[in-house]
Formats: structure tokens, sequence, C-alpha cells
């Protein structure tokens, strides 16, 4: 499926970049306003989607040489090992916690591990979403 | 320290770490495994000293302590006599085994299915735990089944797991309800504290059913007839298996059960009769039926059987000294016990030598079969003289340790004659003629296992490989057997002293003086009773032998053709007959059949039961009041929905969903929910273009063929399920049994650090299900690329690299 | 509210399972894609409707909605995702394979 729609890929161009910062940033806000984990990833899928949509799948895959299969997985292993990790600390499988801390530049800024799982679901999202599409269109 | 359950533990372990060990070396594999029950040996044999001076060990680690199970192992001088049995037979076998097997076999399997025997079987000699024991019961007929069909391509071997399993299985399975019942009895799975209180139960109604199904699991598992037919099916198994499982290990679990429930369940007479009669009466079927044998395996078989029915009725004579008080008689009828004990531990030997040296005949020669075998003496001396020896004390003579303990046997059998106090009459004598009768057979088979094997005319052109001795390494293990067989003969009082008699102990624990239950083994005890009984079955039996030829056609006559085998296989073929039909009838293989079951079920059994209860009531004040917008949405969403039914083209009920999907997503966002209306947003829009995909690949919708009555009823089915679900929804508003538990949620700052409640819920408070929802996601992922990318090629059957 | 949603939900899930009853495998997939949808709004009505704001801490609202049944639902929603794209290659393998998407035809032999 070779397109040669000048258009589309121009404003593809633009648009894929609002997506994945409107990703990122749903992504990252989810702790406090709507957004998180699975949204974020869901947003970001859709942006690579777009991008194998206009471009093929060859030329996207030299700008983004991942294995998305892997990245699936990495992003199960994210999610569990948090958990893990919970327990190596003593406490109960999954235990999630949060310190507030003063960065020089971001000011009084919350780092919580729960990121570090929402990681784990957003990368197994995008994951998982971009390999199903990919299978299913090389199949044609 | 040695801790016992460690000593159950090390064997799984093991077996865990195997397959590691054999990818990187699969030549040496056994020796790594020969290590282990060394190793357990040697922990146990240093434990001797202790038990014998008659201490126990107890541990206990908790598992499930609201139900009464716990691990509890415990060490007694039963249990050591069993655990040496295991790791020191099992230490031989595996030696053998490497000998024996050839490279080329998987090993690696070999050595994982008998390491988790191996455990398994501890497992059962050391739980105190009934819950246990049957876990690790089951466990050891798994691994039996696993190595009995190790060579899984032959028919036979397949046959004889599957005859192993189900008869096995289903003993263990009478045995844990016997388990259950003593539990309802005396309220906990120990063994010991079922001992210590069962004597107030012993009138119970539940006491005598629990004994009937514990006693089915033992002889099930003991290969007592009539479920004997197992055992020689599963000599399909490679030689050393049959040597250690189905002859000195795992068929012998079912004598240990015996022994270890004879303080619980040997009060009342019952035990005594069941007991000594199925075990008196398989002694005497398996020898008679090992006569008849060609297979040389196959004989052996029927002797393994024979030689656990006269331990089993050994053990049934024992409990007699449990039904009178201290007195002569206990001392008497323990004897019993003490050479049941005795035998049991004779018989590991000198059978396992036997299998052992089969098992070299058949390796070197490449039959087993005693129609084509003779002289080979001369050329397998070594082997000969093993052989001897194991025959030789197994037939019950001198300078063997057989001799010893059949001399007990015949003892304890004459006891019957003048056992008042159960009144046995008549039966006190048959018991003895039949020992005798058995004995005479089992002389019988021993002489043809030397004889026919060693002796007589060597037949080289009807052997398949030229017959020569065996290497050292296999011959190893057997010598050793051997070896014991002589030793135990010329000093069994050390056996006596620190193995049997703190198991004497166990199985007797409310006599104090132990040493009162210990006889001195003496080999010459003058010309008794006993004596003349071996003289004449050595008589006897060499006049039977010589004539063999003339009365082995009785075989074929009659009622001796008759066997319990076509009764087994006949019941099979019913079974599965029976289910086939059953299952044909309502199994269409037809989704929408299932379907219709599955919401009938749910439309007649919930729809009903909140009609009988009338638990329908509504309640609609507390409603939120309807916007005009809302009106609208749901006006769409039922349009929607019900032109999807009737849609003729895919693409037009696509959209239809895809309205469904953002209307959904408005009524998120009236209902207070941006991270939802986000989510279906999104997922709706990657859902079209999903359908719109594989729309590329599947045929355009056809005209319904489906019958117009099939159709009402398809609609009567979806309007009923709707009302019934739109009933049950109606009355759980309309009526709030619990406070809701969401306000705890909205500590989420405090609690969770996140000010987005639906968040903090997902990955902190439930972060469990986020988890293994995407562990689903994932596996749905890889599920549509193995569909897609691991496919066969057009009409052929392997898979596409 | 809550009682026209959940009649809205109850013809749904009619129009699913009369979908999920049908021959033809698309149809079943999208029944199940239906059956999810309604599922959604019960869960959603189950915890009451427009009781107070968005369940955002920031919004410093004097009652919030019950965040539960959102958080159980947005699970939902991606697993039913999941499910559909299963089931969706499912369907077109099986048909490239045998020929057929009609449920009658692909059910089993009696004897294999």
């Amino acid at each position: 499926m070779k397109s040669n729609d000048v258009i589309l890929q121009t404003v593809t161009k633009v648009v894929v970049f609002i997506i994945l910062t409107f990703g990122v940033e749903l992504f990252l806000s989810g702790h406090n306003n709507p957004g998180g984990g699975f949204i974020g990833g869901l947003v970001l899928s859709s942006a690579l989607v777009l991008l194998y949509l206009v471009n093929d799948i060859e030329t996207v895959h030299k700008g983004i040489p991942f294995d998305f299969k892997i990245v699936a997985a990495f992003g199960v292993l994210l999610a569990v090992g948090t958990g893990v990790g919970a327990v190596l600390f003593g406490v109960e499988f999954l235990s999630q916690t949060f310190v507030h801390v003063n960065l020089p530049i971001f000011g009084e800024t919350e780092l919580a591990t729960v990121l570090l799982f929402e990681t784990g679901v957003a990368l197994t999202v995008v994951g998982t979403v971009v390999t199903i599409i990919l299978s299913i269109s090389e199949d044609v | 320290m040695f801790t016992i359950a460690f000593a159950i533990f090390i064997p799984f372990i093991a077996a865990v770490l195997i397959p590691f060990i054999y990818k990187r070396s699969p030549r040496r594999i056994g020796w790594f495994v020969l290590v282990i029950p060394i190793i357990l040996f040697i922990g146990l044999v240093r434990l001797i000293p202790r038990v014998a001076n008659g201490e126990t060990m107890l541990n206990t680690i908790s598992w499930m302590p609201s139900a009464g199970v716990d691990f509890t192992t415990y060490l007694d001088g039963l249990s050591l006599i069993f655990a040496l049995l295991i790791t020191g037979v099992g230490s031989l076998v595996i030696l053998y085994s490497i000998y024996y097997l050839s490279e080329r076999e998987a090993l690696g399997h070999f050595y994982v299915y008998l390491l988790l025997f191996m455990g398994a079987m501890l497992g059962v000699v050391f739980s105190d735990n009934m819950i246990v024991l049957y876990v690790f019961w089951e466990l050891t007929s798994i691994s039996s089944f696993l190595l009995i069909a190790f060579w899984y391509h032959r028919k036979k071997s397949r046959y004889g797991a599957q005859k192993s399993l189900l008869i096995t299985v289903s003993g263990g399975l009478a045995m844990l309800v016997g388990f259950i019942m003593l539990h309802q009895m005396t309220g906990s799975f120990s063994v010991r504290e079922n001992i210590a209180g069962i004597t107030d139960f012993i009138g119970h109604d539940l006491f005598i059913p629990a004994m009937i199904l514990v006693l089915l699991g033992a002889f099930t598992k003991s290969a007592q007839f009539p479920f004997h037919i197992w055992l020689p099916d599963a000599m399909e198994a490679p030689t050393p298996v049959s040597a250690y499982l189905h002859s000195a290990t795992m068929v012998k679990a079912g004598i240990y059960l015996v022994a270890r429930f004879t303080p619980v369940f040997g009060m009342d007479s019952t035990w005594f009769y069941v007991v000594s009669s199925v075990g008196i009466f398989t002694l005497f079927w398996g020898s008679f039926n090992a006569v008849r044998q060609n297979d040389l395996k196959a004989l052996l078989a029927y002797s393994t059987i024979s030689q656990l029915g006269l331990v089993m009725s050994l053990f049934g004579i024992g409990s007699a000294a449990l039904h009178s008080g201290y007195n002569e008689h206990v001392v008497l009828y323990s004897q019993a016990t003490f050479a049941a004990l005795f035998h049991l531990i004779n018989h590991s030997t000198f059978k396992g030598a036997l299998f052992m040296v089969v098992g070299i005949v058949d390796h070197n020669v490449g039959t087993r079969d005693i129609r084509r075998l003779g002289g080979l003496m001369s050329l397998m001396p070594v082997t000969f003289s093993i052989a001897l020896i194991g025959s030789f004390s197994m037939a019950g003579l001198p300078p063997f340790n057989g001799f010893l303990s059949k001399e007990m046997f015949f003892e304890a059998m004459l006891l019957l004659r003048d056992m008042e106090f159960l009144s046995m009459g008549a039966w006190g004598t048959i018991f003895p003629v039949i020992a005798w009768v058995a004995s005479i057979f089992t002389f019988v088979y021993s002489m043809i296992i030397v004889f026919q094997t060693f002796f007589g005319e060597h037949q080289p052109d009807r052997l398949d490989r030229e017959a020569h001795e065996a290497s050292l390494g296999m011959l190893i293990a057997p010598a050793i057997l051997a070896v014991f067989v002589v030793a135990i003969f010329f000093f069994p009082n050390v056996i006596g002293q620190y193995l049997i008699r703190p198991a004497m102990a166990a199985v007797y624990p409310s006599f104090a003086d132990v040493d009162a239950l210990t006889p001195h083994i003496q080999a010459w005890h003058g010309p008794n009773t006993a004596l003349w009984m071996t003289v004449g079955v050595v008589i006897v039996g060499l006049l039977l032998y010589k004539y063999l030829k003339y009365w082995r056609s009785m075989y074929s006559i009659g009622p001796f053709r008759w066997n319990l085998d076509s009764v087994y296989n006949g019941t099979l073929n019913l079974l599965g007959r029976g289910s086939t039909l059953l299952t044909n009838t309502y199994m269409t293989g037809y989704l929408r059949d299932y379907l219709v079951y599955i919401f009938g079920f749910f439309t007649l059994v919930v729809g009903g039961s909140l009609f009988f209860v009338g638990g329908a009531s509504f309640d609609m004040t507390n409603d939120a009041p309807i916007t005009i917008n809302e009106y609208i949405l749901v006006f769409v969403m039922m349009a929607a929905g019900i032109l999807m039914v009737f849609a003729k083209s895919r693409v037009t009920t696509i959209l239809l969903n895809g309205v469904l999907g953002y209307a959904i997503a408005l009524f998120f966002v009236f209902f207070r929910a941006p991270d939802l209306a986000l989510t279906q947003i999104v997922v709706e829009t990657v859902t079209t273009a999903l359908f719109l995909l594989s729309f590329h690949f599947l045929p355009d919708f056809k005209r319904e063929k489906t019958a117009r009555p099939s159709k009402i009823i398809n609609g009567l089915i979806a309007v009923s399920v709707g009302v019934v679900v739109t009933v049950i929804a109606l009355s759980v508003q309309g009526n709030q049994l619990f406070e809701s538990v969401s306000t705890y949620f909205e500590d989420a700052y405090e609690l969770a650090g996140g000010q987005n409640i639906v968040n903090a819920i997902l990955g902190d408070f439930r972060a469990f299900d986020t988890m293994l929802e995407v562990v689903v996601l994932f596996i749905a992922g890889i599920g549509v690329y193995t569909l897609i990318k691991l496919k066969a090629q057009k009409g052929g059957r392997d898979v596409e690299k | 509210m809550e009682t026209l949603i959940t009649i809205l939900a109850g013809v749904l899930v009619t129009v699913a399972v009369y979908l999920l009853l049908s021959r033809s495998i698309i149809r079943i997939i999208l029944g199940s894609a239906v059956l999810s949808h309604a599922v959604h709004l019960l869960l959603m009505v189950m915890g009451g409707l427009k009781t107070g704001s968005a369940p955002l801490l920031g919004e410093n609202a004097s009652s919030y909605t019950d965040a539960l049944p959102q958080a159980l639902i947005l699970t939902a929603i991606v697993i039913s995702f999941a499910v559909t794209a299963f089931l969706l290659v499912l369907a077109y393998r099986t048909y490239q394979e045998t020929g057929t998407d009609d449920l009658q035809e692909l059910r089993g032999f009696i004897d294999e």
C-alpha cells in the first residue's frame, strides 16, 4: 500500500507531534487530572498508528526501530516488577508509595512509584495496540 | 540439624534443576542425580541411633491452619525404615539406571520423574497430616504413571500407565474420603492425634466405613486382590523403575498405610479379618499366577503381588495384639508385625536384586521370555550368582534372609490355630494351609527364574543379541543388594534392634515395653512345626518343578483362564461409550446451542428466583433529573441498537456500533467521568479501525439462513434476558443494603498522593486488577500476533518458520 | 435518569444477546461489543448518576461522583478492546483456513 497523499503526509508530520505531546501530557497528568497510563498509552499508540497509516511500515520502522512486542512485554515486566519491588522492601505486593520533594526547576514535585507502574501500563498498551494493528496490516 | 521437611523438598528442588543440568551435560546427568539419594540416605542413617533410643522428631510448618491442614513431618521408627528403603534402593536404582538406559533416551525426563517420585514417597512416609499424606500419595501415582509411560510410543506402555493411574488414583480418592470421615469423628487430620483419640469412637457409625475406605487406598496401591491387575501391566516401565517403584517402594506405600493405621483401626476385629484374609488370598493368587508366566518380568510382578500379600496378612494378624490387654497374647501376636517389617526389608533386597538381574538379561540378550532363555550360567556367571541368591532367598532357603522371615511368617500363621478370642474356628487352620500351598508355588517360580534362565540348553539363535557378562557398573547395584541378602541372614538382630524395634513402638504405641515386642531372630530354632513346613515346601516344590510341564497346562482350562483384566477392560469400554453417548446428546458443536443453555439457565434460575422470592421492587424517587440532551442521546442509542439487528450491510452495522460507542463517551461526559470519556473515544476509534481492517479479510454479510421459528426463539431469549437484566438492575438501585465503600477512596490524596481518584484506584488501591489487566492485554496482543504470523502453509500441517 | 439508563442498558443487552445467537461470526463479535457497552452503562448506573462533581480532588467540590465504578469501567473498556481485537483476528483467520464464517458449518465432527 504505497500512498502518495502529499497533503495527508504533510499534515501528519505536524499532527503526530501534537498527538504525541498530548499523549505524554495525558500520561503525566494522570495523577491529579484526567489521564493516566491507559489513556496516555492509547493516545500515543493512535499517533503511531497514524504514522504507519500515512507512511509505509518500512519507512516508519527506520525511524522507530522498536519491536513493539518487546515494548509490550517490557511494559508488563515493569508493571509486575514494581509489585515485586514492593515485596523486596518488605511491604505488600504492589504497594505504592510517594514523596514530595523540592526540585530546583520544577518546584514542589511529587515523586511516586505509581509512575513506574503507570509507565508499565502505558508501554503495554502502546506495544499491544501497535502489534495488533501491524500484524493485521502486514497480513494483507 | 537435619530437618525432615528438608529431606522431602530436596528431591523436588533437584527435579526443578534437572532440565538445566541436563542441557549442559546430558551424558553425566545420572551422576548428579545419584548424589541426592546418597546424601539423604547418609543423613537418615545418622538418625538411626537416635530413633533406636526411642526418639521421634516432629516438625510443623503452618499451611492451612483454618482447615486443620499443616505440613507436619513426623519421623519415627516406621517412617525411618521406609525412608531408608526409598533412599537406599533409590541410590542403587539410579546407579543401575546410569548403565541401563541408553544416552539417547530422554534421560532428563526420566530423572525428573524419578526425583519427583522420590520426594513424593518421602512425603508419604514422613507426613503426619492426612491431607498432606494424601497429596503426596497421589503424587506418587502420577510419577508412577509418567514412569510407566516413559516409552510412550508403545501402546502397551500407555495402556499400563493408564490402568495403574486409574486404579491407584481411585483408591486414593476412597482413602481421602476415609480420612475426611476420620476427621469427622475425631476432629483432627493428624495421624498421631487420631491414634490417641480414636478409642472413643470405635462404635461410631463412620468407623467401619472409614476403615474400609482407607484400606481401599492401601489395597489398590499395594496391588492386593482384586486390584492387583495393574501391577503386571506396569512392568512396561524401564526395569530400574520396576525395581524401584513397583517392587521396593511405591507398592509398599499401601503396606505403610496399613502399618501406620493399625493403631487407629486395629482395635476392631473387622480390620483383622479384612487385612489378613485379603493378604493371604493375594499371597496365594499371586504365587499361583506367577508360575504360568513366560515373561520373567511378569513373573516377578506376580511374585511381588504375592509377597505384598504375605506382608499384608502378617500386619493383619499383628493387629490381633491390640484386641486384648497387655498380656502374653500381645507379645505373641505382635510377632506377626515384627515378621512383616522384617520381610518388608528382606523383600526389597532380594526382589530389587532380581529385577536388576532380569534387566541385565533383557539388556544383554534382548529377551526375557524364559522359553527362549537358557544356559546363561557359564556366559554370565556374576549375574547368575546374584540371581541364585535372590531366588533362593525368595524361596525361603538358608543361608539367605528370606529364610528367616519365611519361618517367622509360618510361625505367625500357626498362631491362628489357637486364637480363641476371635473365634476363628476352622478358619484358623485354613490360613496356615493356604500359606503353605502359596509357599510351594513361590518355591516353584523361584526355581523357574534360576534354572530356566541359567541352566538348560543355550539357544543363541533364538536370542536377539549374543550373551555376555554385563558391565561392572550394572552389576554393582544388584551385587550390593545380594550382599545384604546374605548379611542380613547372618546378622539379623542388627536390623531387628536398630530398625524394627523403634518401628514396633510406632505400630503399638500403647505398649510401653518395646523390648518385649522385639524377639531375638535366630536362624536355628529347633525342629518346630515351621521348620517342618519349610522342609515340606522344598520337597513338594522340587517334585512340582520337576513335573512342571505336565501340570502347567491346567492353567489353560476353564476357570483359571478367567481373569480380572477382561472385567477392567469391559468396564472401561462401557464407561467410554456411555459418556460419548451422553455427551453427544448436548454437545452439538454449535455455539448458539451453548449460548442458549447459558442464557436459558440465567433467565430461568436468576429470573425465576427473583420472581419467587419477590425481590423485584423498584424505587425511583432518588433518580437524578433528565435533561433534553440526554433524552435525545438515549433515543439515538436505542435506535442505533435496534437498527444493528436489522442492518443489511456490515459497514452499516459497524458504524452503528461506533455510534453507540461515541454516545456512551458522551454519557461519560454527562456523568462526570472525564477519564472514561477520553478512553472510550480513543478505544472506539481504534476498535472501528480494527473492524474495518479485518473486513478486508472477511466475507460480506449473507442473509442469515436461520429458519423463522429458530429466529423467533432467539428473539424470545434475547428479550427475556434483557428484561431480567433490567429488572435486576432496577431492583439493585432501589434497595441499597450496604453502605457504599466509595467514600474511602475520596481520601486518595492522603493515602495515595493523587488527586485523580479513578487513577488512584487503578494504580494504587486496586493495582492488582490493573496489573492483571495489563497481562490480559498483552496476552491478547501476543495471541493476535501468533494467529497471524505462525500459520501453516496452505494444506500443510507444519508451522511456517 | 437512572431508570432510563437502566432500560437503555436492557435494550442493548437484548440486542447483544440476539446478535450473539446468530450464525455469522461478525455478528457475534458485534454482539459481544454491544454487550460490553451495556455492561459499562450498568456499572455506571450502579454508583448513582450525577451525585457530585468529577472525581478529581483538585475540583474542591463538596461531593464527588462514585469513582469505583469508573475505575472498573476503565479496566473493562481496555479488556473488551483486547477481546474484540483477538476475536476479530480469530474470525478472519478461521475464515481464511476454512472458507466459511458460518458457525453452523464450523461445528466439529461427531467422530474425530
